[in-house]
């Protein structure tokens, strides 16, 4: 469903990206880890569409689609999600009300009919339920003088109510407790289906205990160095990047 | 593309109540001398007292010169190129009802969505319409009269009340007030009258919608509003004009008097001609609004959405004289193209244990530079005086500009005073967000600019509220590109 071939791509002239090709598959769930600053938000904000990221070479199709082609709301009615590493505070703007606004824009895209008042009310109350979301968020500003941890339940919680094909989760795990870390992933579990994949950006292989992931990517100076399976995980947490570096200079 | 590249276009949305009605009308040539304001005087069959007053105003205003403290820039107005009075045709005596009202009219207050039907009357909304300088139509006044309160042209006022009048008329904004405020006592033409009598709940908003339509006419209304002891009153004024190249002054005077325990609610919707994207033409809305919380435990709200005009300069103020009184200042003001506002309030503490509350939501967009200018004065009897102010601005693109000049002046040290202010940019990352959740930027951009006006759109009559986010979204259309 995502194909990505030979990504580069630049910030202010600075090359991040240097050559990615990540291939995903219809309920796959991939990880990549990977040291600060190996341009991990960098990919995630490419494919989500963010401005400022120049693509100087390469390509990524999604459904058959050329995404690069199209704008960052195209992108989410075609089912694409990313839920932000630092999620942004907008006073006075209703969380369920940028959501309805989400949802009702691209259901008009599919030709669906808009889900009125009551409709969707019912459709976010069962889903804040599945990421344990406490109501009372359901009506405040978005992310408005949330802690670190509500702020990213509520990325997952957008996550449920916008039912994406494609969920990229950017170090949704950082900043969380342990308790708050198994809600999180709880959650997800639960949005995990044969039709949706998901890339989970962590530095921390913790996570993975709680979501399994089918493949392992590691991403170092803008390349994806190496791929595998849970157990080279595990072996990132022991032995660091470094090992990986070396391998793949030698390769 | 870049943050501001992209918000930039946030500007040029047309105006969409610039058309011009074509209807024969009486206007009085240009200039401005004793007996211009004679002619208006003697048109009006006004009594004596009020001519006298008049020429007073006159006579002061002369003396006076233009003030330009204000942080606004403007080729200064010739006063003698200005008309003084235009007032559509009459047919006879004038419409005793809507089916007599020219039709063309009307059409105009359809297009501009006035209510003004009988269905409306379901609504609950009294309008007194002023088409340029003269009332013709005023709704449910029948409603109005069994609940004893009194809503009509305020020259028809002068006739059926004029104890009232002359009772309170200038009692809030004196004549040599300021240069405006004396330049409108002279010449004011037309305006509303509200009487509200002693514990009464007035049944229904009240409402008036004024419109400039000749072409160089100042339009000077002058409004008052009096609500006795324990009564309550919503007031709603919107504004439009229509297009035109010249500027256009339009210089009110609005007095409000709250009686013991009264309570008046003023409500502005304002979105005149402001003008093109080059800042050719536009109104300048130069307005004295005062409200004087009279009476103990009495209330004076003002709220105002401003969109429009070229050049606002404008400070509704509440004078807190009665003990325990309350004064509220709400406010979003919008200057995108070439707009200028200075706009602000005064809340004057006299009274004990008095209390003002002021929010400021100022927006700029293009090259529309904002300021916020209050003033809080509290008495040396002001005892237990308190109040919040909340100023925040929130800026769209890189080539406009927001300042804040909040005065000060405490003579009383039991006074609490609190202040915030902040200023903030529509960012990338807000609208980025927002686009990720499948919000098209324009939608966006609303959505965010809604959220940042909020706590001033509660305070607004529930329908108007919704016309309110409305006219916000028309102003930013074809902003964002
Ligand atoms: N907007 C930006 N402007 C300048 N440099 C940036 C910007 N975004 C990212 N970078 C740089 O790109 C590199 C990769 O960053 P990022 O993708 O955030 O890494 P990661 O998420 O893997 O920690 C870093 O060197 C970072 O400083
Ligand atoms: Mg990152």
């Amino acid at each position: 469903m995502l194909k990505i071939e030979n990504l580069h791509a630049s910030v202010d002239g600075k090359k991040i990206l240097k050559g990615i090709d990540l291939t995903i598959k219809p309920g796959e769930v991939h990880a990549i880890m990977g040291p600060n600053g190996s341009g991990k938000s960098t990919l995630s904000n490419v494919i989500a569409g963010r401005d400022g990221y120049e693509v100087t070479a390469g390509s990524i199709s999604f459904h058959g689609k050329d995404l690069l082609a199209m704008q960052p709301e195209e992108r989410a009615w075609a089912g694409v999600f990313l839920a932000f590493q630092y999620p942004v505070e907008i006073p006075g703007v209703n969380n369920v009300y940028l959501l309805k606004a989400g949802v009702n824009a691209r259901r008009r895209h599919l030709g669906l009919e808009e889900l009125d008042a009551m409709e969707f009310m019912q459709l976010v109350r069962e889903k804040a339920r599945l990421v344990e979301l406490d109501q009372a968020f359901l009506s405040r500003g978005v992310n408005e003088g949330f802690s670190g941890g509500e702020k990213k339940r509520n990325e997952i919680f957008q996550m449920a109510v916008l039912e994406p094909s494609l969920a990229i989760l950017d170090e949704t795990d950082s900043g969380l407790d342990i308790d708050a870390l198994r809600v999180v992933a709880g959650g997800v579990n639960k949005l995990r289906s044969p039709e949706r994949s998901i890339i989970m950006v962590t530095h921390y292989q913790r996570l993975l205990d709680y979501i399994e992931p089918d493949v392992v990517h590691v991403l170092a100076d803008g390349k994806i160095l190496k791929s595998g399976d849970r157990t080279l995980a595990l072996e990132l947490e022991k032995r660091g990047y470094d090992w990986v570096r070396e391998e793949a200079a030698h390769a | 593309m870049s943050d501001n590249a992209q918000v930039e276009h946030l500007v040029d949305k047309k105006y969409e109540a610039g058309f011009v009605t074509d209807i024969e009308s009486d206007t009085l040539p240009p200039g401005l001398n004793e007996d211009v304001i004679r002619h208006i005087s003697a048109i009006k069959g006004e009594p004596d007292w009020l001519l006298d007053w008049r020429l007073a105003a006159f006579a002061h205003w002369k003396t006076m010169s233009e003030p330009h403290w204000a942080h606004v820039k403007y080729t200064p107005t010739d006063y003698q190129a200005i008309s003084y009075y235009s007032a559509p045709k009459k047919r006879e005596d004038g419409p005793q009802s809507l089916d007599e009202v020219d039709p063309k009219l009307l059409e105009t207050y359809k297009k501009l969505g006035i209510p003004l039907h009988e269905q409306e009357f379901l609504a609950g909304v009294a309008v007194d319409a002023v088409f340029d300088s003269v009332s013709v139509a005023t709704t449910f006044k029948g409603k109005l009269k069994d609940a004893g309160v009194i809503f009509c042209p305020i020259s028809e006022a002068v006739q059926e009340h004029p104890e009232l009048v002359k009772k309170y008329l200038g009692t809030v904004v004196p004549t040599g007030d300021n240069f405006f405020a004396a330049l409108n006592s002279a010449v004011f033409t037309d305006g509303s009258f509200v009487y509200i009598p002693k514990g009464v709940r007035c049944p229904m908003e009240l409402s008036t919608y004024f419109r400039i339509n000749a072409s160089n006419t100042g339009q000077f209304e002058r409004t008052l509003i009096i609500a006795d002891e324990g009564a309550y009153v919503s007031y709603l004024e919107g504004c439009t004009a229509p297009q035109r190249d010249e500027n256009q002054l339009h210089a009110a005077v609005v007095e409000l008097i709250a009686h013991d325990d009264a309570q008046i609610k003023y409500s502005t919707v304002q979105n005149w001609y402001p003008g093109d994207e080059n800042g050719v033409g536009g109104i300048y809305n130069f307005v004295t609004k005062r409200g004087d919380c009279r009476g103990a435990r009495s209330k004076i709200s003002w709220t105002q959405v401003e969109t429009g005009s070229a050049i606002t300069w404008k400070y509704p103020s509440c004078v807190l004289r009665g003990d325990d009184s309350v004064g509220e200042f709400y406010s979003v003001a919008l200057t995108k193209m070439h707009q200028q506002a200075d706009t602000g309030t005064k809340m004057v503490h006299l009274g004990k244990n008095t209390r003002s509350t002021i929010v400021s939501k100022g927006i700029s967009a293009g090259f529309g530079q904002q300021s916020y200018r209050g003033l809080v004065h509290i008495g040396k009897d002001a005892t237990g005086a308190r109040n919040h102010t909340q100023c925040d601005s929130l800026l769209i693109g890189s080539t406009c500009g927001a300042h804040t000049f909040p005065y000060v002046e405490v003579k009383n040290p039991t006074a609490t005073m609190e202040h915030e202010a902040t200023t903030s940019r529509i960012g990338e990352d807000q609208l980025f967000y927002c686009k990720s959740r499948g919000i098209a930027e324009e939608d966006a951009v609303n959505l965010i600019v809604n959220g940042f006006c909020k706590d001033v759109f509660n305070e607004l009559p529930m329908e108007f509220a919704v016309e309110a986010n409305r006219l916000m979204e028309v102003s930013l259309e074809g902003a964002v590109g």
